[in-house]
């Protein structure tokens, strides 16, 4: 990612900040990121591709816990990182924070939260977007 | 002139904390002296990765959880903080983004020390009153800065309350405001400076309790109200200690005071600070409970409000989001060397 | 109709931190080892594949294919000379262009090299580099690293088959004890268990001693029709098989995290190409980037049955010895992984091999071997059976 690649960032605030995908027309599966065309119906879903805004709650399927990062994730370590499997069906890498190193399992419940996701120095433009924390079970 | 009032609310605090004695000792000064003096237990810490931005954001999601307000219909966003991420760029643009309230929309940051949030309220109140938004969105939240051994850095903390002002369904209507504003110099902090400087005694006397003092006088006096009418008051909470003294100064008992009381067990907010004790006194408000609400702002200032509490409370879905006591029970503890990385301390200014 | 391909000669150099030698160096150097073992004299050269994965980053060059070239010595032949990319895939994928250029009778003589100049980079900025070969907008934002990936995958292989943390680390020990015996590995030491398994985590389950290390380095091949190979070497090696598959990106785009489709359908091609079961291979080199990638890699070629992959490596199975002896030259584990140049190397090592030219790491009776190479987390995979002719 080079230094104040602003634009490449700005235009994916929608996806960052309110997982915004889509949904074929045809098939009625959803993508998040939003793409194009439907990769199973093709010409079918072609100018039929359905803005959807995702709920953010999901499932985690699998983990790390990242000890060794790169220069502008370093404060942040070590922190968990999850595949997570939305509601919806789509799957995205994002942090899990607000829980302990030790509570993050396969399979436990989470929601998204705003956060900041990286920063551009101690100059450039600050990132933000998705991250998940644990479902309260009250 | 139609009502204006408080529709919906949401409260965010970081659930990282840090003990006052860890502090102390972290300094060699003595835990118990160092507690007991300020009033203040222990007091939340950001993450790396929450600031201003982050924390406005989730309580105005919060806020809006609550309510079956359209983002769309959302007409102004103002975010009240001295520790905005940037320094020029608005946080409320990131606001109004991430609660998809863009891009119709009146933004801008505030900045009046601890009591920006009150004045946003007072802004979204004026451009609500007279009909030129349907709903705003006032917001005070901060991740206070306090140099590394000061005495702020013990109450210096994280935290941030969103209320949505509107004509319709108000849960809480504002009767009344008024402002006390003079030039005082207590605290500041210069333009690309890390952290605030202060008078030391001087942001007591002449600083917060004139201010505080002098405006909610004023403000029962156009109410014609008296202590004894409000079941609650908040006041702005630097430390443990202020808030009750100022109580008492006026006329308060602890008792109407201890509910809106944050400070002792998460710091000193800033700009959260009245935000949030007036949102925690929200959570268990009933219908016709009357709140006075003094903040202030260093610089100086105090904003006050005469609040009842409406029928409509009783139907408002407060568990669509943490409760401010859910939010100050959710924590985790770190010590001086985490807060010390978490905070940036080991940059020098 | 394509017609045959055989592998005339080899060239490597030696893998590890080369502070004296530059990328020039070093593919020159592969390079004319390579024609030198072949015969050829090199006029008989019709074209030159490389594989590099990003020289843009490390050393701060493109237009790779007339820069390798032009210090190889064949400036003046003025050659077409193309560089090919597949992040970690590179070299591979590079063998399999120039295979296809010789196989439709285009050309008849090519030389395809791989090579990567890593150590010229400081700080982060290698790590970084193989990084970009992740998703950059939806993995690598979010903090996710290039190990960081493989260990989602060992995590939840872990849970879905029981494979240990023990079971990895034996990967890496296997791996150092090969490198041990070829001449041209970066760690040319054996580790024992505990070694692994205490070092420090890089990103859980996966300790610095289960990932490969940042490399430079570079091999050659020379490919030849088939008919003509004998008027150059006595010991031609035929590629009797080849297959390439892509998918998602990212991992998370996946049907399932525990397997590389690319990996099943790359080798499903060669397999079919070569009329071969994984049962015939004799001995295989694989992508071993991190030691929970041979475990997947010698599932998803059909060694073992998926799950199964740490099990093999308790029973054996994969050891020099073994039934299917795998990396036989330390892997990218201990024989270093300089990225662009590890998939090229991988068939230097298998002619090696089925030439009976493999020294104290020589796999008795070898007539049949495969190499993998990946890209990034399974985005790209190249498959290759080679046959001693």
């Amino acid at each position: 990612m080079a230094d104040g690649a602003v634009p490449r960032f700005w235009r994916e605030i929608p996806q960052r900040y309110n997982l915004i995908g889509n949904q074929c027309g045809s098939c009625s599966k959803i993508y998040f990121p939003p793409r194009e065309s439907c990769p199973y119906c093709r010409r079918k879903s072609m100018g039929k591709m359905k803005v959807l805004k995702l709920k953010g709650q999901g499932e985690v399927l699998t983990y790390s816990i990242i000890y060794n990062a790169p220069e502008h994730f370093e404060r942040q370590t070590p922190y968990p990182i999850a595949i997570i499997k939305l509601d919806e069906g789509p799957k995205v890498t994002a942090q899990i924070v607000d829980c302990k190193l030790d509570d993050v399992k396969i399979g436990m419940r989470v929601q998204s939260t705003f956060r900041k996701i990286h920063e551009d120095g101690y100059i450039g433009a600050i990132y933000y977007g998705y991250k998940f924390k644990p479902i309260e079970v009250k | 002139m139609k009502d204006v009032g408080i529709v919906s609310y949401g409260a965010h605090i970081p659930r990282l904390r840090i003990k006052s004695s860890d502090i102390a000792n972290a300094w060699g000064k003595n835990p118990e002296t160092i507690t007991s003096s300020l009033g203040v237990i222990e007091k939340s810490v950001p993450s790396p990765d929450q600031d201003v931005a982050t924390i406005s954001v989730e309580a105005a999601r919060a806020a809006l959880a609550r309510c079956n307000i359209d983002p769309q219909d959302i007409g102004a966003v103002y975010v009240g903080s001295e520790s905005h991420p940037y320094a020029v760029k608005p946080t409320g643009t990131i606001v109004g983004e991430a609660i998809s309230a863009t891009p119709i929309l009146k933004v801008a940051d505030y900045e009046f020390a601890c009591k920006a949030g009150t004045a946003a309220i007072q802004t979204c109140m004026a451009l609500v009153k007279s009909e030129m938004v349907d709903y705003g969105i006032a917001i005070g939240a901060d991740t206070s800065q306090a140099a590394p051994g000061d005495a702020l850095e013990y109450a210096a903390s994280a935290g941030g309350a969103a209320f949505i002002i509107g004509r319709e369904k108000i849960i809480a209507n504002i009767n009344e405001t008024c402002s006390f504003t003079t030039d005082t110099p207590d605290f500041w902090r210069r333009e690309g400076r890390k952290y605030p400087a202060h008078g030391g005694r001087f942001t007591g006397a002449p600083a917060y309790f004139r201010h505080v003092i002098s405006n909610a006088q004023n403000l029962m006096g156009s109410a014609n109200s008296k202590p004894e009418d409000y079941n609650y008051a908040v006041f702005h909470q630097p430390n443990g200690k202020f808030p009750l003294r100022v109580a008492k100064m006026l006329g308060f008992t602890p008792d109407q005071v201890k509910q809106g009381l944050l400070c002792p067990i998460i710091g000193n907010t800033y700009s959260g600070s009245t935000m949030l004790g007036l949102a925690s006194v929200l959570d268990i408000a009933e219908p016709g409970n009357r709140i006075f609400v003094a903040s202030y702002g260093s610089g100086a200032g105090s904003d006050a409000f005469d609040i009842t509490v409406t029928e409509f409370i009783k139907e408002f879905p407060h568990e669509k989001a943490p409760l401010v006591s859910e939010l100050i029970e959710k924590k985790q503890y770190v010590d001086y060397s985490t807060y010390a990385k978490y905070r940036d301390l080991l940059y020098e200014d | 109709m394509m017609r045959d391909v055989a592998i005339i000669g080899i060239g490597v150099t030696k893998f590890g931190e080369l502070w004296d030698k530059s990328f020039r160096n070093l593919m020159a150097e592969a390079g004319s080892k390579a024609l030198f073992d072949s015969g050829i004299s090199g006029s008989e050269l019709d074209a030159l594949y490389v594989g590099s994965m990003s020289t843009g980053r490390f050393i701060g060059q493109e237009h790779i294919g007339a820069l390798v070239a032009d210090w190889s010595g064949f400036a003046h032949m003025h050659i077409p000379a193309i560089r090919v990319e597949s992040a970690c895939a590179s070299g591979g994928l590079a063998v399999r262009q120039g295979y296809f250029s010789v196989a439709s009778g285009m050309n008849d003589v090519v030389v395809v090299g791989g090579v990567e100049k890593m150590t010229d980079v400081v700080g982060d900025e290698a790590t970084d580099t193989l990084a970009t070969g992740l998703d950059q907008e939806w993995e690598a934002f979010f903090g996710a690293t290039f190990p960081g990936i493989y260990a989602m995958i060992a995590t939840r292989h872990m849970y879905d088959y029981g494979t240990t943390r023990e079971q990895l680390a034996k990967v890496a020990v296997k791996n150092h004890a090969n490198g041990a015996l070829n001449p041209y590995a970066q760690f040319k030491r054996a580790i024992p268990l505990e070694k692994v398994l205490n070092s420090p985590m890089t990103a859980y389950p996966l300790t610095m001693l289960d990932c490969s290390p940042v490399s430079d380095g570079a091999a050659a091949v020379v490919l030849c029709a088939a008919d003509k190979a004998k008027n150059y070497t006595d010991k031609p090696v035929k590629i009797i098989g080849t297959g390439q598959a892509s998918d998602t990106l990212a991992l998370h785009g996946r049907r399932e995290i525990c397997t590389f489709d690319s990996t099943v359908y790359a080798g499903k091609k060669a397999y079919e190409q070569a009329k071969l079961q994984p049962k015939d291979i004799d001995v295989a080199e694989v992508h071993d980037c991190f030691t929970i990638a041979e475990i997947l890699a010698i599932e998803d070629l059909g060694f073992v049955k998926k799950g199964e992959g740490g099990k093999a490596i308790d029973e054996k199975i994969t050891t020099l010895d073994g039934k299917t002896p795998v990396n036989t030259s330390g892997g990218l584990k201990a024989k270093g992984h300089p990225v662009g140049a590890t998939g090229v190397a991988q068939i230097a090592e298998i002619v090696m091999q089925l030439r009976g030219d493999a020294g104290e790491r020589q796999v008795k009776d070898a007539k049949i071997g495969l190499t993998h190479n990946v890209g990034a987390v399974g985005a790209s995979c190249v498959v290759h059976i080679l046959e001693a002719i």
